[in-house]
């Protein structure tokens, strides 16, 4: 017995070594490269440089880059909080007809792939002159977040008894001030989980927004791709440091979620 | 307990904006995707779009090719998860730190992973001179550019989340029902196959259809790590070509209309699977 879970746990943890050595490995080399002069062969590169850097700010405009994706971010999570909100509050607090079909209505995005509802959306938006501008790319967004954010705020908003919202109401609170006194406060926790997950969502969705941005309003991920598509075009060093600054943004943001969250609770559960 | 079953108008105002969320940006460009893939240029209905795509047979096969990578892939991942998540169901040393680098993959998606892979993975890169190293291979090993590149891609990126949604899930069963089936003489074989298993089949058809979402809409991965003008030409390139580089965008919807009524056809079909396993006489067990 106690040699047989001696095996397995050798097995795991190889498996879990080759699978992070992998992971790691495609990083890293990303990251050497991005330093790198010249790096053809060898274990190394032999020189070093920051001009690929160099090059990104000059010639790439990353900086306007970065900042269009941290807008386009921060203005989907937190239009993304505006509805998703009540729309968690109802599901947690209210019984009502029709409340199962309004849910699965809500919880379709998530499982019809983003390339097969993203390119009608993409037309729409086309039609409607919305593409090509920072609003589209935040509408188009807006899709996979909101029903996540529903599914994380919900037992959230379940865990505050009911009996706080009936008090103040008895004590003569409209909607509005039990929001802000008592469920905004008590559900804090819960708003800057959704929040910040949705960030690290936002910031690595590629499909949605690749559809519908145009050469001015693409952001870090979806220029990534473009360069790498064109390969040839850019230096592939360039290619690998721009990589290096989504990769530090998506890091910095992830290491923020995880002091709120647990890793499980990254990938979402459904009941 | 009488619940208020009826809506009311407070009831309607929190609920609004998600409504008008859902029905302006997702159900409303639905439809509108359906009516397209029904109409040809002028307006006027026509099965064309369907018909030219099920007889020609270079459309045709991008199913194939795409259920060729997700179907194995999501199996895989899902299979392998399910070992390594009863492993950790009451926590290991280490846990945070290895959950912590699992979950990296997912944070970056894919257009970084196939970034990366290519350099890494190419003809000098440290996986093939690691390879020639040890001497398992004399000539590096053509990982990327073809299926398998694909593959892996999809694999690298599908496993953290099936993982650590079977975790999630494992870590949620009640340990006593465990001790008590040991108790009662129970071998870890039967106790697995009899308890946990079942308890984990929820989880597992929930994995399983998240994750077969995204290996059936791979794009980047399927055009910077395979031959997107060929073996590896998954339905998603397909729906894009004809939608964004022919513009015909009746076509393009057809496309996109038949990616999502596949994908639904494996949900429904993982669902018999779990009401079959599942039975939901188990839900006591969730603690």
């Amino acid at each position: 017995m106690q040699k047989k879970l001696k095996l397995s746990g050798i097995l795991f943890f190889v498996a879990i070594i080759i699978y992070l050595l992998n992971v790691s490995g495609i990083l890293f080399t990303v990251i050497l490269n991005s330093f790198s002069k010249n790096w053809f062969s060898g274990l190394i590169p032999k020189f070093y440089t920051f001009e690929w850097y160099h090059y990104l700010a000059t010639d790439h405009d990353i900086f306007n880059l970065l900042g269009l994706t941290f807008s386009v971010a921060i203005a989907v999570v937190g239009i993304s909080l505006l509805i998703a909100f009540p729309a968690a509050y109802a599901m947690a607090r209210r019984e009502f007809r029709f409340k199962g079909v309004i849910l699965s209505l809500f919880l379709l995005p998530m499982i019809i792939p983003p390339m097969a509802y993203g390119i009608p959306l993409a037309m729409v938006m086309y039609k409607s002159h919305l593409a090509m501008k920072v609003i589209g790319v935040i509408l188009v967004n807006l899709v996979p977040i909101v029903p996540f954010m529903i599914l994380v705020l919900q037992p959230f908003i379940e865990q505050i008894s009911a009996n706080l919202e009936s008090a103040a109401k008895m004590l003569g609170a409209n909607g509005f001030t039990i929001f802000r006194k008592i469920l905004a406060p008590l559900t804090l926790p819960g708003i800057l989980t959704a929040g910040i997950l949705s960030l690290v969502k936002t910031l690595s969705m590629f499909e949605l927004t690749y559809l519908v941005a145009g050469g001015k309003t693409q952001t870090i991920i979806v220029a990534l791709y473009s360069d790498a598509y064109a390969a040839g075009f850019r230096p592939i060093q360039a290619i690998d440091a721009m990589a290096v600054i989504y990769f530090l943004t998506a890091m910095a943001a992830l290491v923020v979620a995880l002091k709120f969250v647990s890793p499980t609770q990254m990938v979402f559960k459904v009941k | 307990m009488s619940e208020e079953k009826r809506w009311d108008f407070s009831l309607f105002i929190v609920l609004l904006p998600a409504l008008l969320f859902i029905v302006f940006l997702f159900i409303y460009p639905f439809l509108y995707g359906l009516f397209l893939s029904f109409t040809n240029e002028d307006g006027g209905f026509t099965l064309a779009n369907y018909g030219r795509f099920f007889t020609d047979n270079w459309e045709l096969r991008t199913i194939g090719i795409t259920l060729w990578i997700a179907l194995p892939a999501t199996l895989l991942n899902v299979i392998l998860a399910i070992p390594f998540a009863y492993y950790m169901r009451h926590g290991i040393k280490s846990e945070k730190l290895i959950t912590f680098f699992l979950i990296i993959p997912i944070t970056l998606g894919t257009v970084l992973i196939s970034e990366g892979m290519l350099t890494y993975m190419g003809p000098h890169g440290w996986l093939n001179q690691f390879l020639m190293a040890i001497g398992l291979i004399k000539e590096p090993f053509r990982f990327t550019h073809n299926y398998l590149g694909v593959m892996i891609s999809v694999i690298l990126q599908g496993f953290p989340f099936a993982f650590l949604m079977l975790l999630g899930y494992v870590s949620g069963i009640n340990p006593d029902l465990e001790k008590a089936a040991q108790m009662l003489g129970a071998s870890k074989a039967k106790t697995f196959w009899k308890i946990l298993f079942p308890l984990m089949v929820p989880g597992i058809a929930i994995a399983f259809c998240l994750n077969f979402v995204m290996a059936f809409s791979v794009y980047p991965s399927a055009v910077l790590l395979g031959q997107p003008s060929g073996p590896t030409r998954v339905i998603s390139i397909a729906a894009y070509q004809w939608s964004f580089e022919k513009f015909d965008f009746n076509m393009g919807s057809a496309i996109s209309m038949i990616m999502a009524a596949i994908e639904l056809l494996v949900i429904i079909l993982v669902f018999i699977w779990r009401q079959r396993m599942y039975k939901g006489a188990s839900i006591v067990g969730k603690g």
